[in-house]
């Protein structure tokens, strides 16, 4: 038997099994880890187009979604596909679509009519390298923004980020959660790498008999914006009396008008319910070291390597913070300014040429704060990141 | 048990006057639809208008009824959406020649599907809210605001569009049209997609540039080609009772039903490992790579694998980066491989960067035609044909991933075999093992 070597430059270990108990362990991907997110959320209704890398998600819910009563259907593009969300989720289902950049591309008046309507929506965008066709089966990191402004009128979605595998269990279900929550279209933006790529995984058995029914009511206005901030439950079609649902500015009982101070107050109200309640959205896993001067800031599939990098740096000695974005937007400012307390440099490693940087930079206020960037397809390696940090 | 007596109600309208212009066929096309509904005698909270954008969108505001109210031409699509999720909802989609021509695909798509709504198109041959643009269904020679000189272009014929593509029910006719609240029920109770193509006078616009009349609605139709009445009728199952039907059969757990894979071996790693495997799409890379990540697993480790193949799927280059480790690890790159396989051309291809990253430290185990590889690490020769039998394409990757865990041990050979026979194709999987331990031996 030959010995490996060692000391070598690899991944950090998360945690060394020290135990003797015998591991209950899964080999998944992101993709499995979404649709069980959604299913275990009480996703009962899906609608896609096939698009490199997220066609694993429609295959599987087109298997899946029946077993649970629920409807999946192939929509002719993305934009019927979104449509039909929007549809299904009116009549009462919790609706969830998934695509890569290009299908967000074709989202985009949707996602408005989404944000108006107050519709909960999840959507996942299982990133690619763009633009256009750009790398159907290549990593990228670059609908960072564009999820976020992808439609008329600069409105407020929330965007989550998962890392891992689990995570994007996990954030899946908490996407459902925020859509329920605030009404309005919940982003999951993974990646290529991250939903294809099989990893092993603790079996979670922590989704059993999670509550998932819709808190709606069945009388009234679908709508009210009193205070600015307040979320009124959903209708659905067919319970109870006769409601309205429109994409122009509307009054509570969602009638079109031209009204200022009620156009105002509804518009107001977009905003309000989301950015007053940024506490129970922002999300990040913080793992901070008192004294560091650096901190490396990351989301998605590149905290995978950030991760590995700040352990090294610590074996080695050097003191070194980590933070990563698990909710991209809103921006986790409360948590982003706690972590930049006494830091000097802050390092952002990302697979696009810095485009979530220039919101770390706005908040850095003027720390110093370097890209590590890649746009050609590759991960960015522990040791770009590491050789930044240094 | 007692009976519930519903008095039908006497009107689905609002009190609210409709905002169309004087003489616009908008009005009476929605007060027979009224009529329609009051004979049906249905319940307005089980009816959804859905409109989507132009004169025609202002509609659902003057109905009791539920409405839906959204994007240009994407009013097939909310409605599908809607009837799916709730198959007891009657829907009735309003929308005009504008949203017919945008939205086009999806009148097709709901066509084929026979998803059980009932569409009404307002067309009144141009864009009437905008200013009296073309539209898909201005005749030939029409004057527009963006056709000053004659509209070149061949009008959409909605109703052939639809009744070739599998729509239940489709007709052709006029807001004047005697009958069309009768037409309107009829089609309401077919159970698929029907399609009513309603023409009407534009008189803000078409009707003023084209001396475009009611006298002359009915000759212009025929003499377009166009013929009014009743065109296509279908029995067929509708898409949202046909899925139920379809489906009521699947049941069992769904993806959550986890297995955890049994562990019944230890590993010798003190360290992550990495193993690259490269070669040629369709030549079950990946599903090598997997396997021994689950030989893995069976030992107690850690595993994650990253693959690399281009979008044609069965050609070209495919390259797996597996990573086994005694801890959980995050997801990252495999800069300099511990071990790495070279089992085609395609795969010697991508293996540069690898190669020139590996020290004396790694191994690269290569098929014979790339023997003369650059590398600073040990280089194992191994001759396929060496092997007692023909290796298939399919195994090559599995043998020499074998090959390489006979050579490093990181974990049991017998973890590797009792992956290899626990899943599809378990005897070619394990007599690869066999190969492949054999070919270092």
């Amino acid at each position: 038997m030959e010995v490996l070597p060692t000391g070598r430059a690899v991944p950090s270990l998360v945690g060394m099994i020290t135990n003797t108990e015998v591991p209950r362990r899964e080999y998944v991907d992101g993709t499995t880890a979404i649709v069980r997110g959604a299913i275990d959320a009480g996703c009962t209704f899906f609608a896609g187009y096939p698009i490199t890398p997220a066609s694993g998600i429609l295959m599987s819910m087109m298997r899946e979604i029946p077993k649970v009563g629920g409807v999946a259907i192939q929509g002719e593009d993305e934009i019927a596909s979104i449509g039909m969300c929007l549809g299904a989720a009116m009549s009462g289902a919790k609706a969830m679509t998934a695509t890569s950049g290009p299908g967000i591309s074709l989202y985009s008046e949707s996602i408005g009519l989404a944000i108006m309507g107050e519709v909960p929506l999840v959507i996942i965008d299982v990133q690619r390298l763009g633009p256009a066709t750009g790398g159907a089966t290549t990593v990228a990191q670059g609908d960072v923004q564009f999820v976020r402004w992808g439609t008329g009128g600069g409105y407020p979605v929330i965007v989550l980020a998962p890392s891992s595998v689990p995570e994007s269990y996990s954030l899946t279900v908490k996407a459902f959660e925020l859509a329920e929550r605030f009404r309005c279209p919940v982003f999951l933006l993974t990646d290529k790498e991250l939903a294809m790529t099989l990893s092993a995984v603790d079996v979670d058995e922590s989704a059993i008999a999670r509550d998932t029914a819709r808190q709606e009511k069945h009388e009234g206005l679908p709508y009210s914006w009193e205070p600015a901030d307040a979320v009124e439950p959903m209708r659905r079609y067919g319970e109870g009396d006769a409601f309205r649902f429109t994409g122009s500015t509307h009054d509570e009982g969602a009638y079109i008008t031209k009204n200022a101070a009620k156009v105002g107050a509804l518009n107001e109200h977009l905003i309000a319910k989301i950015e007053a309640h940024r506490d129970e959205i922002e999300m990040v896993d913080a793992d901070l070291v008192a004294g560091a001067d650096t901190i490396v800031v990351s989301y998605g599939v590149t905290a995978g390597a950030a991760r590995a990098a700040v352990t090294r740096l610590r074996s080695e000695g050097i003191g070194v913070s980590s933070l990563v974005v698990q909710s991209l937007w809103p921006i986790p400012e409360t948590a982003l300014n706690e972590a930049f307390d006494g830091v000097d440099r802050i390092v952002v490693p990302e697979l696009n040429m810095g485009l979530y940087s220039r919101e770390i930079e706005r908040i850095a206020a003027g720390r110093a704060v370097i890209g590590v960037n890649r746009i050609d397809g590759g991960l960015i390696t522990i040791d770009e990141i590491v050789e930044a940090v240094r | 048990m007692s009976a519930i007596t519903i008095t039908p109600i006497a009107t689905f309208r609002t009190d609210d006057p409709y905002p169309f212009c004087p003489g616009c066929g908008h009005g009476p096309i929605l007060d027979r639809l009224n009529e329609a509904m009051i004979k049906l005698e249905l319940d307005p909270t089980k009816v959804v208008i859905v409109s989507d954008i132009g004169c025609s969108g202002l509609s659902d505001q003057y109905f009791v009824t539920s409405a839906f109210h959204g994007l240009h031409g994407r009013s097939t699509t909310y409605a599908t959406g809607i009837k799916l999720a709730n198959p007891d909802l009657e829907v009735v989609v309003i929308m005009g020649d504008g949203g017919t021509g945008i939205g086009g695909t999806h009148l097709i798509s709901a066509a084929r599907r026979n998803i059980g709504i009932t569409v009404i198109v307002m067309n009144n041959l141009n864009f009437g809210m905008t200013g009296g643009q073309h539209s898909t269904t201005t005749p030939e020679g029409g004057i527009t605001s963006t056709t000053p000189f004659g509209n070149l272009e061949h009008p959409l014929d909605i109703c052939a569009t639809v009744g070739v593509n599998g729509a239940a029910y489709v007709y052709r006719g006029s807001s004047f049209d005697s009958d069309l609240a009768d037409r309107f029920a009829a089609a309401m109770m077919k159970p698929g997609f029907a399609l009513l193509d309603v023409w009407d006078l534009c008189t803000a616009y078409y009707v003023r540039s084209n001396k475009f009349t009611r006298a002359g609605m009915e000759e212009s139709m025929r003499s377009w080609g166009m013929e009014p009445g009743l065109l296509y009728e279908r029995e067929a199952a509708e898409y949202s009772a046909g899925y139920r039907l379809a489906h009521a059969a699947i049941t069992g757990s769904p993806v959550a039903g986890a297995h955890p894979i049994p562990v019944g071996f230890t590993h010798a790693l003190d360290r992550p490992m990495s193993l690259v495997v490269a070669g040629s799409a369709g030549g079950k890379v990946r599903s090598a790579s997997r396997l021994v990540a689950l030989g893995g697993i069976r030992s107690g480790l850690w595993a994650a694998q990253r693959d690399d193949y281009p979008v044609t799927v069965k050609s070209g280059h495919s390259v797996s980066e597996l990573w086994i480790a005694p801890g959980e690890m995050p997801l990252t790159a495999v800069t300099r491989p511990d071990v790495l396989a070279i089992i085609s051309s395609d795969g010697y291809g991508k293996a540069g960067p690898y190669l020139g990253a590996m020290t004396s430290d790694d191994l690269v185990l290569t098929i014979p035609e790339h023997s003369d590889l650059e590398t600073q690490a040990r280089v194992a020769v191994l001759d396929p044909k060496s092997a007692e039998s023909r290796i298939p394409k399919t195994s090559m990757g599995l043998v020499y991933l074998s090959a390489a865990l006979a050579i490093t041990n990181p974990y049991p050979l017998d973890a590797l075999r009792e992956a290899a026979g626990a899943g599809s194709f378990a005897e070619a999987n394990l007599a690869a093992v066999e190969t492949g331990v054999a070919l270092v031996e």
